[in-house]
């Protein structure tokens, strides 16, 4: 099932099952190349494969863009301790919604990439942590995991290989920072969840305290691809150091929104224009979150850009999870920083100082600017307070909430100051205010 | 607490998906399913929850005033309308159809209809932002959520009662 | 031990072990790095964002309660960047805070007013509104006020990792995180107050200290907690001769912070209504006040006419009175009133282990050994329950160290928690099952053995034969009751052994025969209550008794005289270890009078105070020293607050002691002997049994 209509300019790699017959089921997916790099992958060793995985130059999908291959190569294989396999489908980040189609079309690809992992770093058993809200994709996935069971693809021996590997759904309650990997292992465990201090990162001590692989779904169902045709030609697909491709979420004030895949390093102008079919009723593009909520926001004049890790990086913003948000000249950027930072006030786990405090009293500034009730130096309030969170706060959700504030704020600062303009209290500044006595 | 039989088959199929000594693994997908079954969390499921996975009370209660899905102690109505308005949503008429469902249900955020059928909720992104505006009632997703769809879905609640 | 690490921090060049962390180097150095979250013993959490600090190469800003030291690290404490990043975050941790200082019990020596006066963000740019939230009562002495809490998580981790109680957890999340009990009503806990302790500002307060004064009002007087035998040293806070407090936040003496429920709220005692403060005199079979120096007179008179006359004296002392009052009071049994008949109540069989042990150096164990030792066996005992310090050391020794712990008991106990050996034993059974444990306990590198009243005797001499027969060093603590009880021994209140387990010449009466001879012609008890639970067989007997209060003894008594608590006395007392530590007096009762001042005037009246010496406890002491085998202690550690270990007798002593003697009260955290009853706080709390982690199914719960 799709949900839009696929596009011509996509490079269809991980999606190219999508929208088969039955896709989900073990026979489709064998029947389209499906456990051939398992196959392939059994006969390798973990070096080869680790090789394989670097020269493809994936990079995590789940956000922060690191090397695959290399956090696969952290894991200490000679660690006595079992080793673990979890992917991270807690897909929360606004903006986002790939995973879920990858689950939801391609189930067994996942399996298979978490199957190869597991090969690489002597795994027997992995997790799929998935979001609660997710359930229907739970119900397909547990449904795909026993066909593979009944068929031999999981289990005791498979497919005689001598290899055995159990995998189980987990859902997660409705919690954005149980996408962060720590504070999802720690989900996993039955805990609040509330991001770890690391080192020690999970290849070293992550699910129960072991040697855990943890990936993106993308990232994982990726790696079948990368084994078939060769980590080298995958990574030829995008751009250096930028393999393949990858699911854009396409958001917003376009004519065609949708999930395509493209090759990594794609122009975000003709993304807008081609591929998502132009700008909705021939309005002016205003700006565009690159890459979910927490990226800083780009101008429209920004926009020609190639959308991967390091291009991205260079103009102070960043790849994220993909998800693109594009906003027409008729949107209101106060009310968008507001609700972001609702978001984010929302779930903050509250673990730490500046993150707890720093997005509650944001929130209530851009409430009451977006209210009317600005004061002389909101503007310049807003800006400071989320420098004060940005780098120190105890996870990067406290930074998640400070970048698209500041890019917001510095980039659209003649709106927030128009608000306070037309409030009743734009003369009075925050620390001259007669609200603070007794507040 | 005796549990009825479905959810004590999904309990053990669950508690059974971790090794037997991280057996709270399980908690908040029991938590969840026992909600989803029961239609709410009690203060005795909690205790029950909590002697079965191997904790105190109190680590119940932390987790399950952590997770926002989980709705403790106030429970959600049988249908539970969960509507969108993070950004992609906000983008695309998110709040307008926010503001409408609170008009014709009577209802805000979190409140539950005099006869526990309906609730409402404002959620955050529920990954449908491509197909926005989007929202879930229970666990079903409903996509470009029109303002005449969604008059259509909430007259269907009442009719299905 | 691995080479040290080289590091710069604020330009000057430091070694540090591999491993320690950066907070621990700098304050070594007398830097203090803010934190508010970061405490030593507990695990980390780098919550509070205080403690950044800057490192050469590292792009952002670090914690210095997590970040171990690196070989050539550069590190900058104080820099401007620095001061704007703990500004910035004290900003927002103010808030939402009701600043509410000036009625607030923590002002004065609250860890946020001081970091707020460092670094200077009392000017809020905040105008919203704050949320609200209601005080709660968790449980008789534990109040919560939400809005002053910075979440600094100190409070749950005491409690689960220093106490394996898990009463406390986080609910809510983000902005709306709150501590909540275990029960929203009552904590079903020790009530031990370490969270209320460790809390760095207001949030967590007391019943017993709540709105009573302020810090820089008190006296802060270092003593020794009366209750049980481990001894724990205590801060008093004094008003106008009134306990106020007691807590040990400067972590000295043998139990660092620790105090359990009885050393944090069990002072209230002392300022009892039932306190006597005035002697009295049986006239027409009713006790009628009298003076002291007619009561004293009145006490010597048939003190000596009996003496004179040849007849029966019993003298029974305490467990919780100070060595020099032991000591001078069975001096002046023997040698003034002439009689051998001196006992007090036992309650572990000292007397055998030391003779067992007879010559041995290093067979006893300190406080500090329970936390050092690789492993521990606990036999007939919960230690959680009875000893509670003893049980903090061995959970912090494997919380720290990850020592070994096992365990022969006849019911769960929380060291069960982490035990790697546990046995179920009845108890007289304990010995027997001990052969479970025993290729597990040969294979460990040393072990500290401590058990209870159920080993006595012969059960004494098996288990050192079986700690002899492991092959590896072995120490022991043998576990008494109350604060002095070891004293007591020490200082020769029995009838066969003189101070110093020297062997009696001849034998008197113990405290049983005392109490079942018919011709007893005299009895005193100085603060003990033997007809609590007994009867005195001697009709006629002329009694006399010294005790805070009108116990069962005191209301058969001729003449009672009030006397002095612990904390109104000067002396020392010697722990279940043997450690001897020195009291300060912290207040006074108007009427009453130490027992060794009382003990003085009658032996002065009796014309016996030459013979005697004075009656100050440092000269009692000095004697002490010189008398009592053991008591050689160096005094500038007693003098600066510090536990001494005294030495055992170099030989066998050789005189059998009756194991029927030796009974424990088995007190638990919320009974204390006679003392406990006149505790209203204790009593207020007794419906807490601690019932969580009992009860086999609760066992599981833990072990994980
Ligand atoms: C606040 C926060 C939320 C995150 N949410 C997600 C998420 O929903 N899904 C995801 O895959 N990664 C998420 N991440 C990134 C993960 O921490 C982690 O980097 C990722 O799962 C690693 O997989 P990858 O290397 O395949 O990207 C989040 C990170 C942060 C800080
Ligand atoms: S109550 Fe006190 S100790 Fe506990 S988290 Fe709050 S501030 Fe910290
Ligand atoms: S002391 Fe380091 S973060 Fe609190």
């Amino acid at each position: 099932m799709l949900f839009n209509e696929p596009s011509p300019l996509e490079t269809k790699v991980l999606s190219r099952r999508f929208g088969l017959p039955n896709s989900q089921s073990v026979e489709t997916f064998v029947a389209n190349e499906g456990f051939a790099a398992f196959r392939k992958a059994v006969a390798m060793t973990p070096e080869a494969i680790i090789d394989e995985v670097k020269k493809s130059n994936l990079r995590g999908r789940g956000g922060a863009g690191f090397p695959t291959g290399m956090k696969w190569s952290f894991v200490p294989r000679n660690n006595p301790k079992p080793k673990y396999i979890v992917v991270n489908a807690d897909e929360s980040e606004p903006g986002t919604c790939k995973d879920r189609l990858l689950i939801q079309n391609d189930p067994l690809q996942l399996v298979e990439g978490m199957m190869i992992a597991a090969l690489v770093v002597g795994a027997k058993c992995g997790y799929i942590y998935i979001r609660g809200e997710y359930r229907y994709l739970i119900d397909i996935m547990d449904r795909a995991i026993a066909d593979a069971y009944a068929k031999g693809w999981l289990g005791k021996n498979i497919q005689g290989t001598g290899f055995d590997f159990d995998v189980f759904t987990h859902t997660g309650a409705g919690a954005y920072e149980c996408g962060e990997e720590s504070a999802l292992l720690e989900s996993l465990e039955g805990k609040r969840g509330v991001p770890r201090i690391r080192p020690p990162f999970p290849a070293v001590a992550g699910l129960y305290r072991c040697p855990t692989v943890l990936n993106n779904v993308e990232t994982f169902a990726s790696v079948p691809s990368i084994l078939l045709m060769g980590g080298e030609a995958w990574a030829n697909l995008g751009t250096p150091r930028n393999g393949g491709t990858r699911l854009f979420c396409i958001s917003g004030h376009v004519n065609k929104p949708g999930v395509y895949e493209l090759p990594m390093g794609f122009n975000l102008m003709r993304m807008i224009e081609e591929v998502a079919g132009g700008m909705k009723g021939g309005r002016k593009l205003k700006a565009v979150i690159p890459g979910g909520s927490s990226c800083p926001i780009l101008k429209a004049e920004e926009c020609d850009i190639a959308m991967d890790f390091d291009a991205l990086k260079a103009v102070n913003s960043m790849a994220g999870s993909g998800g693109v948000v594009v906003m027409d000249e008729t949107t209101d950027m106060v009310k968008v920083a507001l609700r972001i930072m609702r978001f984010y006030q929302h779930e903050s786990c509250g673990w730490c100082i500046p993150c707890r405090e720093g997005t509650l009293w944001l929130k209530k500034i851009l409430t009451r600017v977006e209210g009317g009730m600005g004061q002389r130096n909101d503007a310049a309030l807003l800006h400071e307070l989320a420098n004060n969170m940005l780098g120190r706060t105890f996870c990067p959700l406290g930074d998640a909430a400070a970048m698209p504030t500041i890019s917001i704020v510095e980039k659209f600062r003649d709106e927030f100051e128009e608000y306070i303009r037309r409030s009743p209290m734009a003369n009075v500044a925050a620390e001259e205010s007669e609200l603070a006595v007794g507040a | 607490m005796t549990l009825p039989p479905e959810l004590e088959q999904k309990f053990s199929e669950i508690i059974g998906k971790y090794p037997p000594q991280h057996k709270r693994s399980a908690l908040v997908p029991l938590l969840l399913y026992s909600q989803d079954a029961l239609g709410k969390i009690t203060p005795e499921l909690v205790t029950e929850v909590a002697r079965r996975v191997g904790v105190f009370p109190v680590q119940v209660e932390e987790v399950l005033t952590y997770y926002s899905m989980l709705h403790f102690p106030k429970p959600m109505g049988k249908y539970h309308v969960q509507i969108c308005t993070n950004v992609s949503c906000q983008l695309t008429g998110g709040p307008e159809l926010w503001e409408r469902a609170c008009k014709k249900l009577g209802l805000g955020h979190k409140e539950v209809s005099a006869d526990g059928l309906i609730s409402l909720e404002e959620v955050e992104c529920i990954g449908a932002c491509s197909w926005a505006p989007a929202i879930q009632i229970n666990y079903d997703f409903h996509h470009f959520v029109t303002p005449e769809k969604l008059d259509e879905l909430l007259d269907n609640l009442r009719q299905l009662q | 031990m691995a080479d040290p690490v080289k590091l710069t921090i604020d330009g000057i060049a430091v070694e540090a072990a591999p491993g320690t962390l950066l907070i621990e180097v700098a304050r070594e150095m007398g830097k203090e790095i803010p934190a508010f979250c970061y405490y030593e013993g507990l695990t980390q959490v780098a919550a509070c964002r205080m403690c950044l600090v800057e490192i050469d190469g590292m792009p952002k800003l670090m914690t210095a309660c997590t970040q171990p030291v690196g070989e050539g690290m550069v590190v900058r404490t104080e820099t401007p960047k620095l001061a704007e990043a703990r500004k910035g975050t004290l900003e927002f941790l103010l808030t939402n805070h009701p600043l509410d200082c000036p009625v607030c019990d923590k002002g004065g020596e609250c860890e946020l007013q001081d970091m707020v006066f460092r670094y200077g963000a009392a000017e809020s740019r905040y105008v919203e509104i704050k949320h609200h939230h209601e005080e709660q009562q968790w449980s008789p002495v534990v109040y919560f006020d939400p809005a002053r809490c910075i979440l600094c998580y100190r409070c749950v981790r005491v409690c689960s990792e220093g106490m394996g109680v898990n009463a406390l957890g986080i609910v809510q999340r983000g902005a709306y995180a709150e501590i909540a009990p275990n029960h929203t009503d009552h904590l079903n806990c020790d009530e031990c107050g370490a969270c209320i302790d460790i809390c760095p500002v207001g949030a967590l307060t007391s019943d017993s200290y709540r709105y009573q004064t302020r810090p820089w009002e008190m006296n802060h007087v270092g003593t020794v907690c009366t209750h049980c035998s481990n001894g724990c040293k205590t801060t008093l806070g004094v008003r106008n001769d009134q306990i106020l407090r007691g807590n040990n936040r400067d972590r000295s003496g043998i139990n660092g912070e620790f105090l359990c429920v009885k050393g944090r709220y069990a002072f209230d005692f002392n300022e009892s209504d039932e306190r006597l403060t005035t002697p009295m005199i049986r006239k027409g079979g009713k006790l009628e006040p009298a003076s002291w120096s007619d009561a004293i007179r009145f006490v010597a008179g048939k003190f000596k006419q009996v003496a004179d006359a040849g007849r029966r004296i019993g003298v029974v002392g305490s467990a919780r009175t100070t060595n020099e009052e032991n000591y001078y009071l069975q001096k002046f049994a023997r040698q003034v009133l002439g009689t051998q008949s001196i006992d007090h109540q036992r309650s572990g069989d000292v007397v055998t282990l030391l003779d067992a042990l007879a010559g041995r150096q290093n067979a006893l164990a300190t406080v500090e050994d329970l936390y050092q030792s690789k492993a521990v066996l606990v036999i007939g005992t919960d230690l959680a329950q009875q000893h509670p310090l003893l049980h903090w050391q061995i959970r912090a020794n494997w919380r720290h160290h990850g020592a070994h712990t096992y365990s022969v008991t006849a019911g769960p106990v929380r060291e069960d928690q982490h035990t790697v050996g546990a046995v179920r034993a009845a108890e007289g059974q304990e010995i027997a099952a001990l052969e479970q444990l025993r290729a597990q306990l040969a294979a460990e590198a040393e072990l500290a053995i401590v058990f209870g009243d159920s080993v006595k005797g012969d059960a004494v001499r098996q288990l050192v034969a079986f700690g002899d027969s492991l092959g590896i060093p072995v120490k022991y603590v043998c576990l008494v009751d109350y604060v002095n009880s070891r004293g007591a021994l020490d200082m020769g209140l029995t009838p066969e052994l003189e101070p110093g387990y020297r062997a009696a010449a001849d034998r008197g009466m113990t405290l049983p025969q005392m109490l079942a001879d018919e011709h007893l012609a005299a009895l005193w008890v100085v603060n003990a209550d033997p007809l609590r639970d007994g009867a005195l067989a001697a009709k006629d007997a002329f009694v006399v008794v010294q005790d805070l209060f009108l116990t069962a003894t005191a209301q058969r008594a001729d003449v009672v005289l009030p006397s002095a608590s612990l904390y109104e006395k000067q002396g020392t007392v010697t722990n279940v270890c043997g450690e001897v530590q020195r009291l300060k007096k912290a207040a006074q009762t108007m009427g009453a009078k130490a027992d060794l001042e009382i003990i003085g005037l009658i032996a002065k009246e009796m014309g016996a105070a030459a013979k005697m010496g004075p009656w100050m406890a440092d000269k009692v002491f000095t004697e002490v020293q010189q008398v009592v085998a053991g008591y050689n202690v160096p005094l500038p550690v007693l003098a600066t607050g510090g536990a001494a270990q005294t030495a055992p007798p170099s030989a066998k002593i050789g005189v059998e002691t009756d194991p029927a003697l030796i009974r424990s009260a088995r007190d638990t955290l919320f009974t204390s002997g006679t003392l406990g009853s006149y505790s209203r706080k204790l009593d207020s709390l007794l419906e807490s049994p601690g019932s969580l982690y009992q009860g086999e199914d609760a066992l599981a719960l833990t072990a994980q």
